[in-house]
């Protein structure tokens, strides 16, 4: 927002799809929501504007599983800007069978502090006898 | 012959919380019949975020909130025959009225025949094909419905295509634009037939605006170019009535185009068991208790009608659930010999007077309603009825009423086809406007401008 | 190195099997070439899948006369052969008294021609017959003798019986040259690899190499469809000229199958040649088809013009016709030659070459009697320079993969016990088992692509159109044909439904 006078915004919190514009008070440099119909509105516009962040979901390689991948997510939301390095992260792990939901499959994604954690279990391959 | 209480067709989301809402009603023998080698469904492939908040107050993705269920199946040790498809419906002999008996088939068992007091149906849906829409051009590889690359992606973990259009503007192709593009594949347009999107404003804003994929309305596929495999599509712009408008062609070069294009209840069981259909929903017909026309099979569902939200699908289902529990005990002490013909005549004069049957008709703007009919005397204190409306309507009202006297009415800022609607009805007040003989046989629901 | 044959016959089609299938009673050398990746590729796979009862050709043509052959050959041979067909009769519509004269001529030609029972009826007596019949109409001409086939499922029956009998089909093979040097045939064709790998994938544009491939043969046998023309005029100088006729369909849902019994052709009328509304023999609905001359001997694609019109045509036969009810539309090539009657015979000028050229409607329907006929020209032929002697050890019968939701309960079971494959449902619209779908990998002239499955099993033709069942067919083939999953296509080439890993 820092550099950008006005951002147009769709509102998601219901159907109604409230059009927002967000700008910057110049003397206070308070960011102004219009547009909006409900106060949530407002909320998610100035955090959309600063600070807008993403939950990743995707799938990662497994080893000896009977399923080829597992289901993951980043266990809180991430910095929008930074969904593709999160997702290069990802398709660069493979994991060994079992998995279980809420494993943690990569710790500190990108130094974000966020984990990606497994959303689905995966056995292990029954060995053959 | 097996024998078992309630047989739940389909370990999705609707049969794992129809056999929990049983169990908890105190149905002990129940069977889940599962043709998949796992239960949850289709959730399994909706990795996604967004499940949940209504019944957990957390958003999850689509196989944790199915474990979720599948965890409270297996504490309540409810049996599944997983593998196995349901061959049959049909009707047990004469000796023992009501039963059905539910043909199955599996690779370890072959057939077997499984008696059943109550069967649920809860079979879900399946997506409409290419053909359904006739689609002119050639018919290469490389069209996919949305979900069958979704099962592609992220089941197997294959990539369906690299350069992908999506025709139809449903979650399902909002999430696969997003999936396909996380992915490394280039998702070049979705196109919708309708001047708006079927799907969520979140899904909108998340899976197209957040990588730049534009989204455009009143537009179709008018042409599949390719011989071998998918080399391009033309897309166009259509009038009021979905024609394509001549001069408005686009050509855009793919190598996939993905169909997300609308669901269909999959009931070919159920017109085979001879249940009543509705041609709206392509669902059974059903009462308050979400029985069908056939006396001791419900539904739940997508395979009742296609719903929103996975939360709704829980609800619902575990009102079949507990039903069917009923239903099940009702027709143990309806046989108990020992009971005292004077107290079943009393019963059945009861029933006689209070069994008002009310029809739901839904008009104007609202497609259509589930239930479509309800025995006030067995609906519970609060019914919900869930319906979609036929457009985009801005600051409209939900008008009920009973007969010419309307009866409630709910104002809504905005209500769309993609997403679904409900009204709840109390059972005191349809008793009292029956009494004053406002309440007759019918109860409107349409939308009011 | 030169491959030698008595009789080679290029394409296989239902006409070159049926020929296959004939000459395969006789100790020859016999291989078929052809070009797709599967048989029954070309017009044999997009047709009416009609049993004309014979009475729309002319007197004294190949057509009249193969035709009522043929015809009358059906039942038997789908009993030998194990392919569906029933005979349900036809109905020709006349919706115009004064078409009338033009119904009874048809009945006179069909008298002639020697179709059995036919008989003109009022337009209540139609109504009788088929209550879902239009008003409008005054008058049918009923044939109940005509009947439906499956056409994979006879094409397949005769291509299998021949590869049991000894002939090869070498398949993704194309024709490109034939030349005759002394008494034999030269003919070099290029072969395609059946599998696309992942490096032909990247590189380019994903279409398989060819490697060079001859052979040399006493007889050539041109059963090529559109492109017999093409084949023909390399050893004569007497020109043919194929047009490749597009005829568009609409196959619509089990749920509207019994909409009609009979199959419901339209009297020409001034608005030109009628569609036909039928039952199939699996129990859908088919509507079609549209007619229209085109140049590309590959445009098979569908218009949307196309599918309105057949739709719109077929509205006036059958009262309750719902364009909801589609679930798939495709167009097939019918191969016209422009002088109307179908040419078979050695060609002139080129002994040792026989022509089946031409073979539009009701090529189907005659290809057991082409077969014979065929078969005799080439026994002659061969007979010029040696006997032809009968093998004695000809099987003339051939079993199909079950088909396990045509069974009952106690076959169903006594199958899945002896295989537990057929137990497990992986095409749920249509209930084609995993069994099902192994046998027409590993069959006499084995399945190798997601379409040849889908023919040979009813896998993916169901209501979703294979969306839930190709992910797990796919997997099927690519286990049993030993190649990864990327390398399975819908129907050779550059048909790949996969393009790698995700990750």
């Amino acid at each position: 927002m820092e550099n950008i006078e006005k951002v147009e915004l769709t509102c998601i919190n219901c159907p109604l799809g409230c059009a927002l514009t967000v700008s910057k008070d110049a003397a206070s440099g308070e960011l102004i929501v219009t547009g909006n119909t409900c106060p949530r509105g407002a909320d998610y516009a100035r955090k959309e504007v600063t600070d807008p962040r993403r939950i990743v979901t995707s799938t990662v390689r497994v080893e000896g599983g009977t399923l080829p991948v597992v289901s993951v997510k980043t266990e809180r939301d991430i910095p929008k800007g930074l969904i593709f390095e999160v997702m290069k992260a990802i398709n660069s792990i493979q994991v060994n069978a079992p998995v279980h939901i809420g494993d943690v499959i990569l710790a500190d994604v990108c130094q974000t502090g966020v984990a990606v954690i497994a959303t689905k279990n995966v056995c292990a391959y029954p060995e053959r006898t | 012959m097996e024998q078992h209480d309630i047989v739940i067709i389909g370990g999705g989301p609707a049969g794992l919380a129809a056999a929990i809402a049983a169990r908890d009603e105190g149905a002990e023998d129940i069977l889940i019949v599962e043709r998949d080698h796992q239960l949850g469904g289709i959730l399994n492939q909706c990795i996604h975020n967004g499940f949940g908040l209504h019944t957990f107050k957390e958003e999850l993705t689509g196989p944790e909130y199915a474990q979720r269920f599948i965890d409270k199946v297996k504490e309540a040790d409810i049996p599944c025959l997983l593998n196995t498809i349901v061959v049959d419906i049909c009707h047990g002999n004469e000796n023992e009225s009501g039963t059905k008996i539910v043909t199955v088939m599996n690779k370890e068992q072959g057939m077997i025949q499984i008696c059943a007091k109550a069967v649920i149906l809860a079979m879900g849906c399946r997506e409409r094909p290419r053909g359904a829409l006739n689609i002119p051009g050639y018919r290469p590889a490389g069209i996919y419905s949305a979900g069958t690359a979704q099962h592609y992606v992220n089941i197997e973990g294959k990539m369906p295509g690299k350069e992908v259009v999506i025709l139809g503007s449903g979650d399902i192709g909002l999430i696969m634009a997003r999936r396909m593009t996380l992915e490394g594949a280039k998702v070049k347009v979705v196109a919708e037939l309708m001047p708006y999107s079927g799907g969520l404003r979140r899904n909108i804003v998340q899976c197209l605006d957040d990588y730049g994929i534009p989204l455009k309305l009143s537009t179709t596929v008018i042409d599949i170019q390719g011989k071998e495999r998918v080399e391009g599509v033309t897309l166009a712009k259509v009038d009021g009535r979905g024609k394509p408008i001549p001069g408005t062609e686009e050509q855009i070069p793919c190598d996939t185009l993905l169909l997300s294009v609308g669901l269909i209840p999959e009931n070919e069981l159920s017109s085979q068991a001879g249940v009543e259909m509705n041609p709206i929903t392509n669902g059974p017909k059903v009462n308050e208790s979400l029985e069908t026309s056939v006396k001791g099979v419900f539904a739940c569902g997508n395979v009742l009608h296609v719903h929103d939200l996975v939360d709704y699908v829980s609800q619902e289902a575990g009102m079949a659930g507990k039903q069917a529990a009923r239903y099940v005990q009702k027709e143990c002490e309806s046989k108990n010999a020992d009971r005292d013909i004077s107290v079943v005549k009393e019963e059945q004069l009861r029933i006689q007077q209070n069994n008002m049957i009310i029809e739901l008709k839904a008009e104007q703007g609202v497609r259509y309603t589930v239930p479509s009919i309800i025995h006030i005397d067995r609906m519970e204190d609060t019914q919900v009825v869930r319906f979609r409306v036929g457009g985009v309507y801005a600051n409209a009202k939900i008008a009920v009423y009973a007969g010419e006297t309307k009866m409630m009415e709910l104002k809504k800022r905005i209500m769309a086809p993609g997403e679904m609607e409900q009204i709840q009805l109390k059972k005191d007040k349809l008793q009292e406007l029956v009494e004053q003989n406002i309440l007759t046989n019918q109860i409107t629901i349409k939308v009011e401008e | 190195m030169k491959a030698m044959y008595d009789v080679l016959i290029i394409g296989a089609g239902v006409t070159g099997s049926a020929v296959a299938r004939e000459l395969s009673r006789y100790n020859l050398k016999i291989a078929v070439l052809e070009r797709a990746s599967d048989i029954c590729e070309g017009t044999s796979k997009a047709n009416s899948g009609i049993v004309h009862a014979g009475h729309d050709a002319k007197p004294g043509s190949l057509k009249a006369k193969l035709n009522v052959a043929g015809s009358q050959m059906m039942e038997a041979l789908s009993k030998e052969l194990d392919f569906s067909y029933r005979k349900n009769g036809s109905l020709v519509l006349c919706f115009d008294e004064a078409q009338k004269g033009a119904l009874e001529k048809l009945y006179q030609q069909g008298i002639e021609n020697g179709v059995k029972n036919l008989k003109v009826l009022t337009g209540d007596e139609t109504r009788q017959l088929e209550p879902e019949i239009s008003d409008t109409v005054v008058a049918a001409l009923y044939a109940p003798e005509g009947g439906i086939v499956c056409p994979f499922g006879l094409t397949i029956a005769l291509a299998e019986n021949a590869a049991m009998n000894g002939v090869e089909f070498i398949l993704n093979t194309e024709v490109k040259n034939i030349e005759k040097i002394g008494h034999e045939y030269q003919v070099i064709a290029e072969e395609y690899e059946p599998f696309v790998s992942q490096t032909d994938c990247n590189k380019g544009d994903g279409t398989p190499r060819g490697n060079r491939k001859e052979y040399e043969a006493q007889v050539v046998v041109n059963c090529a469809g559109v492109y017999a023309d093409v084949f023909h005029n390399m050893v004569s100088e007497e020109k043919i000229h194929i047009i490749p006729r597009k005829g568009e369909y609409c196959l619509m849902d089990k749920n509207v199958g019994k909409l009609v019994d009979k199959t419901i052709f339209q009297l020409p009328t001034a608005l030109g040649k009628g569609v036909l509304v039928t039952p199939t023999v699996h129990g859908n609905l088919l509507v079609g088809p549209s007619a229209e001359d085109v140049e590309d001997h590959e445009e098979i694609s569908t218009t949307a013009n196309g599918l309105s019109g057949i739709l719109d045509k077929a509205a006036l036969s059958v009262k309750q016709l719902s364009n909801r009810q589609t679930i798939t539309s495709f167009a097939g090539l019918r191969a016209h030659e422009e002088k109307g009657d179908f040419v078979i015979g050695e060609v002139k000028g080129a002994e040792g070459f026989v022509d089946v050229a031409g073979i539009e409607s009701p090529g189907l329907t005659c290809a057991p009697a082409t077969g014979q006929y065929v078969a005799d020209i080439v026994t002659k032929i061969l007979g010029r320079t040696g006997e032809v002697k009968e093998k004695t050890d000809f099987i003339a019968t051939r079993k199909g993969i079950p088909h396990i939701s045509e069974l009952s309960m106690e076959e169903r079971q006594k199958l899945i016990r002896e295989n537990p494959a057929y137990g497990n449902i992986i095409c749920r619209c249509e209930m084609v088992t995993e069994g099902e779908i192994r046998d027409a990998i590993k069959g006499p002239i084995g399945a190798k692509t997601l379409d040849g499955v889908k023919r040979r099993t009813r896998a993916g033709m169901g209501r979703c159109q294979a969306g839930f069942c190709s992910p797990k067919t796919v997997a099927i083939l690519a286990e049993e044909l030993g190649v990864p999953e990327e390398q399975i296509t819908k129907c050779g080439g550059a048909s790949r439904f996969l393009y790698g890993d995700t990750k």
